[in-house]
């Protein structure tokens, strides 16, 4: 079966977008075969920093025939439907057309219509120029003559040849002609810029691949990564050192090169004195090689590793020689801000952050910084922090985003921190937290665990949350700017990992009054000068971080109109950002295999604002589903609010009383009279093991329901002739529910 | 260049780098300018390039500018900063296919041989919040060091270039420091001579470096640089009114796009001044790069409706 080849070579494509346009290449193309009934044995997309080749192996060379009747008039009809219906078929005379006949209709005419299957270079032809013009790049542009036009082609870089061919094995395959924006298709493409510029003349993939190759070009991604990490590996074993691998930067470099080359260069020893990480990042951004360690002690090389693009006349030392220059420049900045950082103790950096704008309605960083060390001091005793480490971690945790070091690399935030707080003799946990204050930075970062980060840790997120919920600045759809999702997860990550018992509402209460009084009133003017007002009067102590329910209160009390509206604005706000974290949660639990319905069983219970109460409850709740005593109790709840549900619509009222007891040891049966004890133990049992947060009990007493559920289901009737009796049996089903709310609304939960 | 006398050689002479690019672009049809006579905090601020590269009609020109980035001098204390440095700019619209190609060579004409060194382009795209314009392009590497900026103009002072121009940027004294084999700026050899008649980097620009430094961190009036900004914005809204057509007139011509993007310039370099001086707060920075990527581009507006922006006489 004939194979196509494609390649779109093009001017340098970023590194970061190769292998995507090359998944996206094959998708486009091969879905729009499909689509046209063309199928294929296979299909490989391989990207290169100049071009996108695709092979699509096994493909039919045309398409399906198509056969197709089409039902005309009767015979002796009119001219006019006879000459419609031979424009219609595509019939030049009737003649054309044979003749059936049903006993309905009589006899009529059929046209058949035959369309053979089209050959796929057509298709293809066909299908190929839309499929350039239209591609998916994050960033387009356009270039040369053709872009005087409006509409011309938009490409990634200025796209320079297509090849196209089609065919067989074993025959000369075709080119596929096409024409986009004066590119025309054809068998031609270059070899490496430098190595082997020349035009080279290809048949299909199997002779593509292997011509590059000679021309050095590796068109495999995936293969230049194992060449440069065997070679690397191989350098840097030979010097008894050790590659320090990076994945994201062999990534990246092997989308720098067509042919990479490997080649080490060396540095002065005295820059080793600066932080490993720093030296790192400084090679890696700048340079975008990899750093070495010595095996033995595992500490860092002066040695790196560059991956060149060509196979040097003088064996490579004129490229080592030249990045080594680079690589000693960077190193100098690097040392000199390092050694420049230390002069300055980071308490002393504070006042720098008064200058730095955290966002415009929410002041400076400095005053970011009063409102954590503030909220980790507050938080500290609630997750066993020593306070005054806390405020202390808290207070230093931004200093160095002021130092040279953080100002030239930004990612090496909280790291450099934690370096100068060590130097400058500060606590192991305040340095600590001052690096591990900005984590868990994604879901698969790690969670800190010593208490005083913890407590900087929460104090930083919520104050965020809480800020850009106070200004009416939160997440819609994709947009995130503030990445406020992320730190909603980050909190219920540290609460959930570190297994603290928090809840929410009071975690987020003090930050939120502090937060929304300072933010959301200053925007108003009028309301600024309200609050300055109260602050000087006799109130004064009690609104020193006033809640909102307070503020309003006071607004209310001193008849300012103003005021009161914004308290109430607050008020909604707060709830809504409590909505957002039970979001969060809920994707967090999905995320981690929990069943959703039994989240929205949980969540719809009021109160719930214990993130590790509510994650302990699910999963209870989970595993007593699982058992067969769960599974019973469900099926009994359900019949029971089926029951209740159909007869209250039909009576109008509800059954929401307690079940008279009188009424159910007079007239009642003995089933009735059984369960409704069980009911009062177990709704008792459930609610204070409840209480006592053993979900696992409260589902035990539950299951004791199972038996004298069935049993009254079995037995009684419902709907009895007495009303009253009828009445307390309705109230003795709707105690059943009431019984499962003790631990979960039954109704949500599905299967 | 073996017929060059050795002191134009680009590997020792600063003049030389300069001298040789503007001939290798020269001989690819540009016009080889002068230096624009304003203070600019880029090549691209020269009206060959923003103004050029805006309307339909073709244009090659390739100029050295010195550029002022007041808040980056140093007191003449570092070896790799300076307020004012040199750019080799080069404009070609359209771009021709080849202008990689065309690129490559102009390194081989200052000795730069590719069969030993590593050239890569490597993506960078380009955007000039001030001048209203971005483009798709690449940093050039040379042996892991960014040798010049490669730039597909896109958008210029708010509008589409059609056609596209390339720019093609150098930064004059860091190739010249690698061409020379120097470890500080001013340590390059200016004019390529030897003993006592040679002439450094340094000679030319040490003390420059120094009183800019004090003038630009320390002593630059920022009472009257505000007010000169105030002036220079008025001074473009003015000649650009003063500029429009008649209305009822034929001619549909704008009469003064020129000068009045001098005056958007000079808005540009004074606010680089305040901002060295650190008088201007963060929240203000933002205003005041829109106010002037509002006078760019109602200059721009402006040149389109010139003859050199392509306006029909």
């Amino acid at each position: 079966m004939p194979d196509l080849l494609l390649e779109l070579f093009s001017e340098e494509i970023p590194a970061r977008m190769q292998r995507r346009a090359a998944e996206d290449l094959k998708k486009l193309v091969t879905d729009a075969l499909v689509e046209r009934g063309f199928l294929y044995e296979g299909a490989k997309a391989f990207a290169t920093p100049r071009r996108l080749a695709l092979q699509v192996a096994g493909l039919p060379v045309k398409g399906q025939d198509v056969r197709e009747e089409r039902k005309g008039p009767r015979v002796g009809s009119p001219d006019a439907a006879i000459q419609g219906f031979l424009k219609g078929a595509g019939l030049s005379s009737i003649e054309q057309a044979k003749i059936e006949s049903d006993p309905k209709k009589g006899e009529f005419y059929v046209a058949v219509i035959e369309r053979p299957g089209r050959s796929t270079p057509d298709v293809l032809a066909e299908i190929l120029p839309g499929i350039v013009k239209t591609f998916p790049w994050p960033k387009s542009m356009r270039w040369g003559t053709a872009s005087r036009e409006p509409g011309s082609l938009r490409w990634v870089r200025p796209l320079h040849s297509i090849i196209c061919t089609f065919g067989p094995e074993t025959e000369d395959p075709e080119v596929v002609r096409f024409e986009v924006d004066g590119i025309v298709s054809g068998d031609v493409t270059k070899g490496h810029r430098f190595l082997a510029p020349g035009e080279i003349r290809v048949k299909r993939f199997d002779d593509y691949a292997p011509a590059l190759e000679r021309a050095r070009v590796v068109i495999d991604a995936d293969r230049r990564k194992d060449m440069i990490l065997h070679d690397a590996k191989d350098l840097a074993f030979a010097q008894g050192l050790e590659l320090v691998e990076d994945e994201g930067l062999l990534e990246e470099v092997a989308g720098l090169v067509e042919w990479p080359v490997v080649l080490m260069g060396s540095f002065d020893e005295a820059f080793l004195d600066i932080p490993p990480e720093v030296i790192r990042t400084t090679i890696r951004a700048n340079q975008k090689c990899f750093v070495l360690r010595d095996s033995g002690t595992g500490r860092l090389a002066n040695r790196f590793l560059l991956t060149s693009n060509l196979i040097a006349a003088d064996g490579g030392k004129t490229i080592v020689g030249g990045n080594e220059r680079v690589v000693r420049a960077r190193l100098s900045d690097a040392k000199f801000f390092w050694e420049t950082d230390q002069k300055v103790k980071l308490e002393d950096r504070l006042e720098k952050l008064k200058s730095i704008v955290f966002h415009e309605k929410l002041g400076t960083q400095y005053e970011r910084v009063e409102r954590i060390a503030a909220l980790a001091r507050e938080l500290a005793p609630m997750v066993g922090a020593d306070p005054e480490l806390a405020e202390r971690g808290a207070r230093l945790a931004k200093a160095d985003l002021v130092t040279e070091m953080v100002g030239e690399f930004p990612e090496l935030q909280g790291l450099m921190g934690r370096y100068y707080a060590t130097l400058q003799g500060e606590h192991d946990s305040v340095a600590a937290a001052v690096e591990e204050h900005y984590k868990p930075l994604g879901p698969s970062d790690r969670v800190p665990t010593d208490p005083v980060s913890v407590a900087v840790a929460l104090a930083d997120k919520l104050d965020t949350l809480v800020g850009f919920w106070a200004i009416d600045e939160k997440p819609t759809g994709s947009k995130d700017p503030y990445a406020l999702r992320r730190a909603a997860l980050g909190v219920i990550r540290l609460v959930l990992e570190n297994n603290l018992k928090l809840s929410l509402t009071s975690l987020l209460a003090k930050p939120f009054a502090r937060t929304a009084n300072a933010a959301l009133f200053a925007d108003f003017l009028k309301a600024k000068e309200l609050v300055e007002a109260i602050e000087q009067s006799p109130f004064a102590p009690v609104v020193e971080h006033p809640s909102v329910a307070e503020l309003a209160a006071i607004f209310r009390q001193r008849q300012i109109v103003e005021g009161e509206t914004l308290a109430r604005l607050m008020h909604a706000r707060a709830l809504d950002l409590l909505a957002f974290f039970a979001d969060r949660l809920k994707v967090y639990l999905r995320d981690q295999g929990a069943r959703h319905d039994l989240i929205d069983a949980v969540f719809s219970l009021e109160g719930q604002d214990d993130l590790l109460m509510i994650v302990r409850r699910v999963e209870a709740l989970g595993r007593f589903l699982d058992t067969e005593d769960g599974r019973n109790l469900l099926a009994g709840y359900r019949r029971a609010a089926n029951i209740l549900r159909i007869e209250e619509k039909k009576d109008g009222r509800s059954y929401g009383e307690t079940p008279d007891l009188q009424i159910v040891n007079d007239q009642g049966q003995i089933e009735e009279k059984a369960l409704a004890v069980v009911l009062d133990g177990a709704k008792r049992e459930a609610a204070s093991a409840v209480e006592a947060e053993d979900f696992e009990g409260a589902m035990r007493a539950l299951s004791r329901l199972r038996q004298p559920v069935d049993a009254f289901f079995d037995k009684v009737t419902v709907n009895a002739e007495d009303p009253g009796l009828r009445a307390n049996r309705l109230r003795l089903l709707n105690d059943i529910r009431e019984a499962t709310r003790t631990v979960a609304d039954f109704s949500r939960i599905e299967g | 260049m073996t017929s060059e006398p050795a002191h134009m050689n680009p590997a020792r002479s600063f003049q030389g780098l300069i001298l040789t690019l503007q001939r290798y672009w020269a001989e690819q049809g540009c016009v080889i300018l002068q230096p624009y006579d304003m203070e600019v905090g880029a090549g691209t601020f020269h009206p060959a390039t923003t103004l050029r590269a805006l309307g339909p009609k073709p244009w090659r020109a390739a100029y050295a500018q010195p550029s002022r980035r007041p808040k980056d001098g140093r007191y003449g204390e570092n070896p790799n900063r300076l307020q004012h440095y040199y750019q080799f700019q080069v404009i070609l619209k359209p771009n021709p296919p080849n202008l990689q190609e065309l690129y490559l060579g102009s390194l081989k004409a200052i000795g730069i041989d590719t069969s030993v060194h590593d050239i890569r382009f490597v993506e960078d795209d380009w955007e000039s919040p001030t001048l209203g314009a971005w483009g798709l392009g690449w940093e050039c590497w040379c042996d892991g060091m960014e040798v010049s900026q490669f730039t597909y103009f896109q958008q210029v002072a708010g509008f589409e270039c059609s056609p596209v121009a390339g720019e093609l940027t150098y930064g004059l004294e860091r190739l010249a420091m690698y061409l020379q084999g120097v470890e500080s700026i001013y340590d390059l050899n200016f004019n390529g001579l030897d003993g006592d008649r040679k002439v450094t980097y340094g000679d030319v620009f040490l003390q420059a470096e120094q009183e800019y430094s004090r003038h630009n961190f320390e002593y630059a009036d920022t009472e009257m640089l505000f007010r000169h900004f105030r002036d220079a914005e008025a001074a473009c809204r003015q000649y650009l009114e003063a500029g429009e057509p008649k209305p009822g007139s034929n001619d549909n011509r704008h009469l003064m796009a020129l000068p009045a993007y001098d005056q958007c310039i000079k808005a540009s370099h004074v606010f680089n001044l305040l901002d060295a001086r650190g008088v201007i707060s963060v929240t203000e920075r933002q205003s005041y790069i829109l106010r002037v990527r509002e006078l760019a581009k109602a200059c721009g507006a402006a040149w389109l409706k010139t003859e050199g922006g392509g306006l029909a006489a």
